[in-house]
């Protein structure tokens, strides 16, 4: 392989390298995540019917659908979801249970402090960091441009 | 004066070493694809009974190494030096594996080439008179590696195409300075070779130039063409490198299409059994050696082998830090007759 510089190889491997079905991937991550939103929705008809305000509602429907995912992670059907939905079944509130309880479940046998607590944050963590970060910048650039209006 | 060393990387046994048993154990995806029909045991639970899956795989390594010494009609006291590795931080199977066997023991790290690394030093240890009896043994388990190397197995990721499935399984090979073959003939240790290949999901790719380094230095310095071997295999290539493979020793002038393939690609069934690319793992070659070489071998169906286990030894650190992946490929031949 004298004759080949790392460029031209890993050029040529790239070219070999099967493509993501991307069309595959979209539709189906739109199927799994409209029926997980489909079902939030669901949830949230029936907890106003039950005379619940808005805000209540929001939060009982998220405080629900995090104990969903958590539940099909824990009986180990939310991998088989994700694994056919993607992103459809990573970005809603269900993933963020699943990447909270899936290292929390595989790091038991390292004891609940250095294994299910110092780990469960492994996955979702840097969601938490920026997701927390970056409302922090936007609130402050709110106060700045529209006065705290 | 080293007598035995031919060209540059190649060692031509002098008295070549037999391999006198083999034992496989896989776990149950393994015994579920196509060379189901030869482990010696497949295991309904991959956990084995035991509390977590390091411990599991300590076990299998431990029973194959146990049920090798048994099949050569031996006992572990009779046994001068266990060579093992797998892929855990710091070998730790194979340190508790070696724990309860009381054998003299080296632990080797080559990833996923171990196995033909640990036969490598097996065969010159006996071939230059240190030792009559070894047993070379190399481990891997599917959800102790994923644990190390990726996700937890709950977590709802997709895996790319071009990743690999770590056998849960062990393999190993009891030599002796008696016997009547197989025998390690030669044994061609490998150089690294890394082309800045960053991806841990496509480790095929990382190791194919290490395996064309280790089998054009093989040819070279042995004098063998690619028609001299029933079969050429290397260790865990997988679907896109063994056609990688193909093409670049194409090019270099050698052509394997006609008895070349990849322990990798032989495992599992990749379109049924849902594994993508292939095997990867030390338990990959082992298994395939210990189960589907030998005994071919035996039969008489395959007369001389060449086996290039390859390894790509980036850890989840080194590919965090953006490192490319450091390829190796050792390779041993395996002979029926000795000339």
């Amino acid at each position: 392989m004298e004759k080949m510089s790392n460029k031209e190889y890993q050029k040529y491997i790239e070219e070999r390298i099967p493509k993501p079905t991307y069309a595959k991937n979209m539709i189906f991550a739109f199927i799994v995540g409209g029926s997980i939103c489909v079902f939030g929705q669901i949830i949230g008809n029936i907890l106003s019917r039950y005379g619940l305000d808005k805000e209540k509602v929001a939060s009982g429907t998220s405080i629900l659908l995090v104990l969903t995912g958590a539940f099909l992670t824990g009986i180990g059907v939310y991998d088989k979801i994700g694994k056919v939905g993607g992103a459809g079944a990573a970005i809603p509130i269900t993933g963020f249970a699943n990447s909270l309880v899936s290292p929390a479940m595989e790091f038991k046998r390292e004891g609940f402090i250095f294994g299910v607590a110092s780990k469960m944050f492994n996955i979702a963590g840097p969601v938490l960091v920026y997701g927390v970060g970056s409302s922090v910048v936007v609130g402050i650039l709110y106060i700045v441009l529209a006065g705290g209006g | 004066m080293a007598l035995k060393r031919i060209g540059t990387q190649t060692v031509k046994l002098s008295n070549p070493p037999s391999m006198v048993s083999t034992a496989s154990i896989v776990g149950p995806k393994e015994g579920d694809g196509p060379l189901k029909d030869y482990y010696d045991v497949i295991l309904e639970d991959d956990l084995w009974g035991e509390e977590s899956f390091e411990k599991a795989e300590a076990k299998i390594q431990e029973e194959a190494i146990k049920l090798a010494i048994q099949n050569a009609d031996l006992s572990p006291n009779q046994i001068e030096y266990l060579f093992s590795g797998d892929l855990l931080n710091q070998i730790t199977s194979s340190g508790y594996a070696a724990r309860q066997l009381e054998i003299p023991y080296f632990g080797l790290y080559g990833a996923c080439s171990t196995m033909t690394e640990s036969l490598s030093l097996g065969a010159m240890i006996i071939d230059g008179g240190f030792a009559d009896k070894v047993v070379c043994a190399t481990s891997s388990h599917f959800s102790s590696a994923e644990r190390q190397f990726r996700f937890p197995l709950e977590y709802g990721a997709q895996r790319p195409f071009s990743s690999q499935w770590t056998v849960t399984g062990a393999g190993a090979v009891v030599l002796s300075s008696t016997g009547n073959g197989p025998y390690i003939t030669y044994v061609t240790t490998g150089r690294i070779q890394d082309y800045g290949i960053t991806d841990a999901n496509n480790m095929g790719a990382a190791m194919v130039p290490a395996a064309i380094d280790t089998i054009t230095r093989h040819f070279k310095d042995t004098g063998y063409n690619p028609e001299d071997y029933d079969l050429i295999i290397t260790g865990d290539l997988a679907s896109i490198g063994k056609n990688v493979l193909l093409d670049l020793m194409r090019k270099e002038g050698y052509d394997l299409s006609n008895n070349y393939t990849d322990c990798g690609v032989e495992i599992f069934d990749n379109v049924r059994q849902d594994t993508h690319a292939g095997a990867s793992g030390c338990g990959c070659a082992a298994v395939v050696l210990s189960a589907y070489i030998y005994e071919e071998m035996l039969k008489g169906n395959l007369n001389r082998v060449l086996l290039v286990a390859t390894g790509a030894l980036h850890s989840p650190i080194s590919v965090l830090q953006n490192e490319s992946i450091p390829g190796i490929a050792h390779g041993i031949t395996i002979d029926n007759m000795i000339f």
